[in-house]
């Protein structure tokens, strides 16, 4: 069945798969986490019953989102060693320890203060779970810090020497973690991350509004997520370019695929808007450009030369028509969240940001806009960095395991199946409760228990008697 | 033993203290989600379920930090080792995938009869199973061959692997059950003090029959536990075995209720000592030895800073999280 297969791709489309399942949740959990803690901090300081309701509302969510984004993880944590031994045999000296620390400063952290802020509000009083709650926040956004300096080692690789092994190691600690590409792609993620999660809210508050205006829930988040978006979005779409020119200093091949280049402009090249990229014939196909906008966004000047994909042997291209594709998806997004944040603003200087149907129809339609642009922005960057696992020194094919390709077929198959059980189950688990309204004294996560069981359990006799 | 004390023995010792940790906290989780088709009784598994809700998460968190520090601190062992247990590997992150998310799925399903149970219990056997069977699968040795493993994905799959996955299981069920004897009341706690005593009977033998089949797995193995003068060092762990099954048998029978479960850890942390006796100096067993597979002076150092400065805090915290949640869980309390 798989003899057509080579155990390396389908070691990628492992990887590809399990990561692709993953980052949704992080990038929705670090996003929650931080908007619990001001949900929190805002009851805390203002006493308003509205917000300690939404923070209980979001909690039941985060613990699903969350839970689901710990398991995920662990098994990405194991993914290196199956199938990419060789990968790990050579970077682990220096991807290892940033790893390491992640899991001692972040892992740990949420893991540790989750229990609290999940069930232990009435246990340490206020003050205490609010201290919880923060932690958990922060190791939300810690482990992004890490897992990005990691991330980003591989793409734009300092700070190491080359043993006698053939193993990367550590020459410069500091330039090794606070690599070229890092601080863009940390900034440029935890905006995504905000985004997504505001996007999220806004669209179970534009559901509720459009029922009931006046419910005060959905009034309170919509308006919250509505700012998030006006003010993030300008930012993100900011970062995002400087990000690309971080990328075109340091990786030039893969802006050439995002951009579709694969012939040098010497004076000035188009921005090509749509098309179908061809990697055999080296062309985009029924292209629609706009002349020299290209150059003018990357090199702010209209008659700047831009390099080609031409300038580079053929066996290093990344695959165009994937990196070309995801990029136009994440910046299409971006711009239509964009859209969104200003005509919220807009209704809202109009005194109608909570009637105008129009506008919570557009925010419930963005609702999972966000996870769209990340995964499209993931797969422009991975892909982009291909052949390479760590560009420019480490080629994919001399990363994997080595393993049959039946054994790579079965655990693909086996990972394919595990979620699709547990994410159909998951999504219908939160949207369920995103069906109901926030409403005044929403319970916490497992306050349901008493009442369930009780109506469930043939008689409390049977345990009674030595309450 | 050969007198050298350098920085990757000392790492030897943290990625050895994870793991043990691991099996301890995850030991008793997994040991749950096993014994619940034993409990048919909803109400019995929201109790079994709230007893471990609120730090199921950090458990597991020791998982990554050993596979994490392998990765990090031998990276040789790491890259030589997951795919020689691929398939195991793979099994175990699929159960725990399916125990994990049955935590929160199961309070949401609104069906009578829970599907999330059985994903829960199924989930720590496949996931208790694995990682016996990898621990047994390490313990035979694997084929190396320069920095590569060189075997095919079945070899893992041998009597003495079966062995080592049942024994785990059984271990695990004989923590879970002692678990419950510490969290629960009543006929639960009824229940679980008589599971505990057959369990504490299987251990002992699970225990024996790795002992005797371990040396015949290697001559080096039964040299090093029975030939003059090592048996000064490795008798005691057997008397310690037999030292500790009296206390915990007696502790039992006076329903000492907490007594059971630091004692069934007593029995892990010896038989686990039997393990590194074994294992020791190597990493992969007649193969890589652990200054082999260590990572570069500097990456080791590097990381001391964060576990010098970082494990006793991690400690602190995870000790306060279990204080809050202290005490008996009763029925229908849930925890708000």
């Amino acid at each position: 069945m798989f003899e057509g297969f080579d155990a390396v791709v389908l070691a990628r489309a492992q990887f590809a798969f399990t990561m692709s399942f993953h980052i949704i949740f992080p990038a929705f959990s670090i996003g929650l986490a931080s908007y619990l803690a001001v949900l929190e901090a805002l009851w805390l300081w203002t006493g308003r019953e509205v917000f300690i309701n939404l923070f209980q509302y979001w909690l039941k969510i985060f613990a699903i989102a969350f839970g689901m984004g710990v398991v995920s993880g662990v098994v990405m944590s194991y993914q290196f060693g199956t199938n990419w031994s060789a990968f790990s045999d050579k970077t682990g000296p220096v991807i290892g320890p940033l790893m390491a620390y992640e899991v001692l400063t972040a892992f740990f952290l949420e893991a540790g203060f989750l229990g609290v802020m999940l069930f232990g509000l009435n246990r340490v009083g206020k003050n205490l779970h609010f201290l919880a709650t923060l932690m958990v926040a922060t190791g939300t956004l810690i482990s992004a810090f890490w897992i990005l300096s990691a991330n980003s080692w591989m793409q734009t690789p300092t700070g190491y020497a080359i043993n006698a092994n053939g193993q990367f190691v550590a020459a410069d600690w500091l330039k090794l973690i606070f690599n070229p590409s890092f601080p863009y792609r940390l900034v440029h993620m935890v905006l995504a991350a905000y985004l997504t999660t505001s996007l999220v809210v806004g669209a179970v508050g534009a559901f509720h509004l459009l029922r009931d205006q006046r419910l005060a829930g959905p009034r309170v988040m919509f308006s919250m997520a509505m700012w998030m978006a006006t003010i993030v979005a300008p930012i993100q779409i900011l970062a995002g370019d400087q990000h690309g020119l971080n990328t075109l200093e340091h990786q030039p091949a893969k802006v050439m695929a995002m951009e579709g280049h694969y012939q040098s402009h010497p004076d000035g090249a188009p921005l090509i808007l749509f098309g179908l990229p061809d990697q055999r014939e080296a062309k985009v196909k029924y292209a629609i450009e706009v002349p020299k906008l290209s150059s003018l966004i990357l090199k702010h000047s209209l008659n700047a030369p831009l390099a080609g994909l031409d300038t580079i042997p053929r066996e290093n291209w990344p695959p165009v028509p994937i990196t070309f594709w995801s990029f136009r998806i994440m910046v299409g997004l971006g711009f239509l969240i964009l859209g969104l944040g200003l005509f919220s603003l807009w209704m809202r200087w109009r005194g109608r940001l909570y009637d105008s149907r129009l506008l919570h129809a557009f925010a419930m339609a963005m609702g999972p806009a966000g996870f769209i642009a990340v995964l499209a922005g993931w797969i422009t960057t991975e892909t982009g960095r291909q052949p390479f696992a760590v560009f420019g020194l480490l080629r994919t094919v001399d990363a994997a395991s080595p393993l049959a390709a039946p054994a790579v077929a079965s655990s693909l198959i086996a990972f394919v199946i595990a979620y699709f059980i547990i994410f159909a189950a998951g999504i219908v688990y939160i949207l369920r409760l995103m069906a109901a309204p926030p409403h005044p004294g929403e319970e916490g996560p497992r306050a349901d228990v008493p009442t369930r069981a009780a109506g469930i359990a043939p008689a409390p006799a049977a345990q009674g008697g030595h309450a | 033993m050969m007198g050298i004390f350098d920085i990757a023995v000392v790492w030897a010792f943290i990625i050895a203290f994870a793991v043990f940790v691991y099996v301890v906290l995850d030991g008793f989780d997994l040991g749950l989600g096993m014994l619940f088709p034993l409990f048919p009784n909803k109400a019995d598994r929201d109790v079994i379920m709230n007893t471990v809700a609120p730090v199921w998460d950090g458990n597991e968190t020791w998982l990554v930090l050993g596979g994490g520090g392998l990765f990090a601190a031998f990276p040789l062992a790491y890259a030589v080792l997951m795919p020689a247990l691929y398939t195991p590997i793979i099994a175990m992150l699929i159960g725990l995938v399916f125990r994990g998310v049955a935590f929160e799925f199961r309070w949401r399903s609104r069906r009578e009869r829970n599907l999330w149970d059985i994903a829960f219990a199924a989930g720590s056997l496949l996931a208790a199973l694995s990682q016996g069977i990898a621990l047994g699968a390490i313990l035979q040795g694997v084929h190396v061959d320069g920095r590569q493993y060189a075997g095919g994905w079945w070899d893992w799959l041998t009597p003495f692997s079966m062995l080592t996955g049942a024994a785990t299981v059984v271990g695990y069920g004989l923590l879970g059950a002692t678990w419950l004897v510490m969290k629960t009341e009543g006929e639960l706690r009824d229940r679980a003090y008589h599971l505990s005593g057959w369990l504490l009977f299987a251990m002992l033998g699970a225990i024996g029959a790795v002992s005797i089949a371990t040396p015949f797995l290697d001559a080096e193995y039964a040299r090093r536990w029975f030939t003059w003068p090592n048996i000064l060092l490795t008798a005691p762990v057997p008397v310690a075995v037999a030292g500790v099954t009296v206390l915990l048998l007696r502790s039992l029978a006076n329903k000492q209720d907490y007594r059971p479960f630091f004692l069934s850890l007593a029995l892990f942390a010896l038989s686990y000592a039997g393990l590194g006796i074994s294992m020791w100096p190597y990493i992969v067993p007649r193969s890589i030895t652990i200054w082999q597979a260590a990572s570069p002076e500097g990456s080791q150092i590097f990381m001391l800073f964060g576990v010098v400065a970082l494990v006793p805090v991690i400690l602190a915290y995870t000790s306060w999280n279990y204080w809050v949640f202290r005490g008996k869980v009763r029925a229908g309390s849930g925890y708000h």
